[in-house]
C-alpha cells in the first residue's frame, strides 16, 4: 500500500472511537450547558449563561467543588505516601514473591468498585468491624460511614494500584549500582533513598498522581455509596441534577466546569514537575 | 603488615563457593589487578572488600583495623562501578561533591576539592553538565573523580574499561595509571582483560574458580605462568607434548634445545613456547623445518601458523615493513634454548 495512505486505515478505528465516544458527547454537553431550563416546560431552546452564573455564585455548588478538590488532593497525597514505599519494597522483592504481591496490589482492580464500596460500608458502619474493634479496646464508637474520611479511605484503596504501578515501573529502570555507589560514598540508607532513589522516580510519581487525582476527582460510586445523600462530590452532584432535578443543562454545566478545573490543575501540575525534570533528566 | 589484607576470605552461595580461602596483602600505594575469566570470583572479592557482599568466612583488615563487618558507608573506600553508576539527576560537580557532602565538608572546601579533582581527570569544563550529556570516557572519569575526591584509603575499580571502545580503552589505561600515580591511592582493579591488567598494575592476581592461583608482577607473570590455565589465559602459548632427554626436549622424535628443568631422564612433559619468541628463517637453517599454513596481518604483527613434524606452532612476527612468506612456503623455525620451557604445575 502507498506510504501516504497506509496510516489512515491504521489510525481510523481509534479516531472513530475517539470522535464517537469523547468528542461528540462532550460537544453535546457543552451545547446543552448553554440551554435554558424551566421547571414546568423543561429544556428551552435558547442561549443563556445563567447556569454558569448560578453555579459560580452559589456557595452550595462551590462548597461541593471545594470538597471534591480537597478529597482528590488528599487521596493523591495519601496514595503517594503509601504507594511509593510499597513500590520500593515490591521492586526489592525477588520472584516468586514479587509476582505474588504484584497480584495482591492489582487484585482489587478485578473487583467491581460497587462491591468494594459496599464492603467498606459494612466495615465502617456504626456496628461494623471497625467500630466493634474500637469498642473492644474501650474506645467510643465513631461515626465513620457517610463522612469524608470514609470516602478518602475507600478512594485510597481503589486508587493505590494506579500509584504503585507507574512508580514501580520507574524503579525497575534504576541501576542498582547507583544505590550501592551512594552507600559507598558515605550516605546512610535513608539518605540514599531520599537523595538518590526518590528523585529518579519523580516521573513515575507524577504520572501516578495525575491518574489518581483525575480518577478521584471524578469518582462516582464511592462518594455515592460511602458519602451518603448529604456528602456530595462533583460526579454525584451531576448525577442528581440529571436524574432527580431533571435539570440537564445545569448538570451539563457542572460537568463542564469540573472538567475544566480538572484539566487546569493537572496541566499546571504536569507542567511544573516536568519542567523541573527536563532540566535534569532530559 | 600489608595495608589491606584479606585473610582466608570465602563467599559461598548455597552449595557454590564463589570465593575460596583467598589470602592477599596489598601494600600502600600499590596498584593490584584481579584477573580472571567471568565467574572466577574476582568481582565477588571486590564486593566483599567494598562491603557490598558479606563474606561467609575470613577477615578483611585495612591498616590493621578489622573492617569485615563494617557497613559500606562507614568503610570510606572509593569504588568505580562497571556501569559507572553516576547519579543521573545530578550534574558532574554535584556527583563528585556527593561524597564530601555526606562527610559534612563545608561548601567552600567542597567546591575547591571538586574543582581540583575535575582538573585532575581533565573535566573542568564539564562541571555543569549532566551524565547523559557525556561520552563513555567522560562518564568514566567522573566516576573516578567521584570515588577519589573523598581521598579514600583504597580505590576499587570494577571492570572500569569494559564499556569503552578499543581505542578509548587504551587511552584510559594510561589515564588511569597517571591519576593513580598522582594521587598515590592504593588501588585494586578487577578485570578479565589480560592486556589491561599487565599494562597498568604493579602486581597481577590471577583467579580461577574462586581461588588465587598466582600473584606476581606483570612481566614475571607473563614469563613464568604458574600453570597451564594461566599460560594460555595470559597471552598466547604453544604447547607440545614430549620427553626430557639429555637436557633437551624430544618431541615427536625430534630433539630440540630447551631451558634446563629439574626433570629426570625420560620424564614425559609439556613444553611451552610463546609465539613471539620464535623466529622465522629460510628452510634448513633453523632448529626445525615446517610449512606455513596460514597467516594473519594484525597491523603491528603477523600471526602465522607453521606446521612442523613436532606439531603446529603459532608464530608472531613484528611487522618490519616486509611481507613474510605466503602460506604453503617452506620455512624453518629458530629460538633461543631458554624460550622452550617445561610447563609448571602440570
Amino acid at each position: 500500500m502507498n506510504r501516504r495512505v497506509t496510516p489512515w486505515p491504521l489510525v481510523g478505528p481509534a479516531t472513530l472511537m475517539f470522535f464517537g465516544l469523547v468528542v461528540v458527547p462532550l460537544t453535546l454537553t457543552v451545547i446543552l450547558s448553554f440551554h435554558g431550563y424551566n421547571h414546568t416546560t423543561g429544556i428551552e431552546n435558547r442561549f443563556t449563561l445563567t447556569h454558569y452564573q448560578a453555579i459560580l455564585s452559589d456557595s452550595y455548588f462551590l462548597g461541593i467543588f471545594w470538597r471534591t478538590l480537597r478529597i482528590a488532593a488528599l487521596t493523591t497525597v495519601i496514595c503517594a505516601a503509601i504507594g511509593v514505599p510499597e513500590a520500593y519494597v515490591l521492586a526489592r522483592m525477588r520472584d516468586p514473591w514479587r509476582s505474588v504481591f504484584l497480584l495482591v496490589i492489582i487484585g482489587p482492580l478485578l473487583v467491581s468498585v460497587v462491591v468494594r464500596a459496599f464492603g467498606w460500608s459494612m466495615l465502617l458502619g456504626s456496628t461494623g468491624l471497625v467500630n466493634q474493634a474500637f469498642m473492644a479496646v474501650g474506645l467510643p464508637t465513631t461515626r465513620l460511614l457517610y463522612t469524608e474520611t470514609a470516602i478518602v479511605i475507600a478512594l485510597v484503596h481503589v486508587m493505590l494500584p494506579f500509584m504503585v504501578i507507574p512508580v514501580w515501573t520507574s524503579l525497575q529502570k534504576l541501576d542498582p549500582a547507583v544505590e550501592a555507589a551512594a552507600l559507598t560514598l558515605g550516605a546512610s540508607p535513608f539518605t540514599t533513598l531520599r537523595r538518590i532513589v526518590l528523585p529518579q522516580v519523580t516521573m513515575g510519581m507524577l504520572s501516578g498522581s495525575l491518574i489518581v487525582f483525575g480518577l478521584s476527582a471524578s469518582a462516582f460510586a464511592i462518594p455515592g455509596l460511602l458519602g451518603g445523600r448529604r456528602l456530595k462530590m462533583a460526579a454525584t452532584l451531576v448525577y442528581d441534577e440529571y436524574m432527580h432535578e431533571l435539570n440537564w443543562p445545569l448538570g451539563a454545566t457542572i460537568a463542564i466546569l469540573v472538567l475544566v478545573a480538572n484539566l487546569v490543575i493537572m496541566l499546571a501540575y504536569n507542567h511544573a514537575v516536568e519542567a523541573r525534570m527536563r532540566r535534569t533528566m532530559g | 603488615m600489608a595495608f589491606l589484607a584479606l585473610r582466608s576470605l570465602s563467599k559461598v552461595f548455597g552449595d557454590f563457593a564463589a570465593v575460596r580461602d583467598v589470602d592477599l596483602g596489598v601494600e600502600k600505594g600499590e596498584f593490584v589487578s584481579l584477573l580472571g575469566p567471568s565467574g572466577c570470583g574476582k568481582t565477588t572479592t571486590l564486593q566483599m572488600i567494598a562491603g557490598l557482599a558479606e563474606p561467609t568466612a575470613g577477615t578483611i583488615l585495612l591498616d590493621g583495623r578489622d573492617i569485615t563487618n563494617e557497613k559500606p558507608n562507614k568503610r570510606g573506600l572509593g569504588i568505580v562501578f562497571q556501569s559507572y553508576a553516576l547519579f543521573p539527576h545530578m550534574s558532574v560537580a554535584e556527583n563528585v561533591a556527593f561524597g564530601l557532602e555526606m562527610r559534612g565538608v563545608n561548601r567552600a572546601e567542597r567546591e575547591a576539592r571538586v574543582k581540583a579533582m575535575l582538573q585532575l581527570v581533565r573535566l573542568s569544563e564539564m562541571a555543569e553538565r549532566y551524565p547523559r550529556q557525556l561520552s563513555g570516557g567522560q562518564r568514566q572519569r567522573v566516576a573516578i573523580a567521584r570515588a577519589l575526591v573523598i581521598a579514600p584509603p583504597v580505590l576499587l575499580l570494577d571492570e572500569p574499561l569494559s564499556n569503552l571502545d578499543a581505542k578509548l580503552r587504551e587511552e584510559m589505561q594510561f589515564e588511569l595509571s597517571r591519576i593513580q600515580r598522582s594521587t598515590g591511592t592504593t588501588t585494586i582493579m578487577v578485570t578479565h582483560d589480560q592486556s589491561e591488567a599487565l599494562s597498568i598494575s604493579d602486581r597481577v592476581v590471577v583467579m580461577e574458580a574462586g581461588r588465587m592461583t598466582q600473584i606476581d608482577a606483570p612481566f614475571h607473570l607473563y614469563e613464568n605462568p604458574a600453570n597451564a590455565f594461566i599460560s594460555s589465559f595470559v597471552g598466547k602459548m604453544n604447547r607440545l607434548e614430549g620427553q626430557m632427554r639429555g637436557g633437551a626436549a624430544v618431541i615427536a622424535g625430534i630433539t630440540l634445545p630447551c631451558a634446563p628443568a629439574g626433570l629426570s631422564e625420560g620424564t614425559a612433559a609439556t613444553f611451552t613456547i610463546r609465539p613471539e619468541k620464535i623466529a622465522l628463517c629460510a628452510a634448513g637453517q633453523g632448529l626445525i623445518d615446517g610449512t606455513i599454513t596460514s597467516r594473519f596481518f594484525l597491523g603491528n604483527t603477523w600471526l602465522m601458523q607453521v606446521e612442523t613434524l613436532a606439531g603446529s606452532l603459532a608464530v608472531s612476527l613484528p611487522n618490519q615493513g616486509e611481507e613474510p612468506p605466503r602460506p604453503g612456503s617452506p620455512v624453518a623455525l629458530d629460538w633461543p634454548a631458554s624460550a622452550l620451557r617445561v610447563e609448571e604445575g602440570g
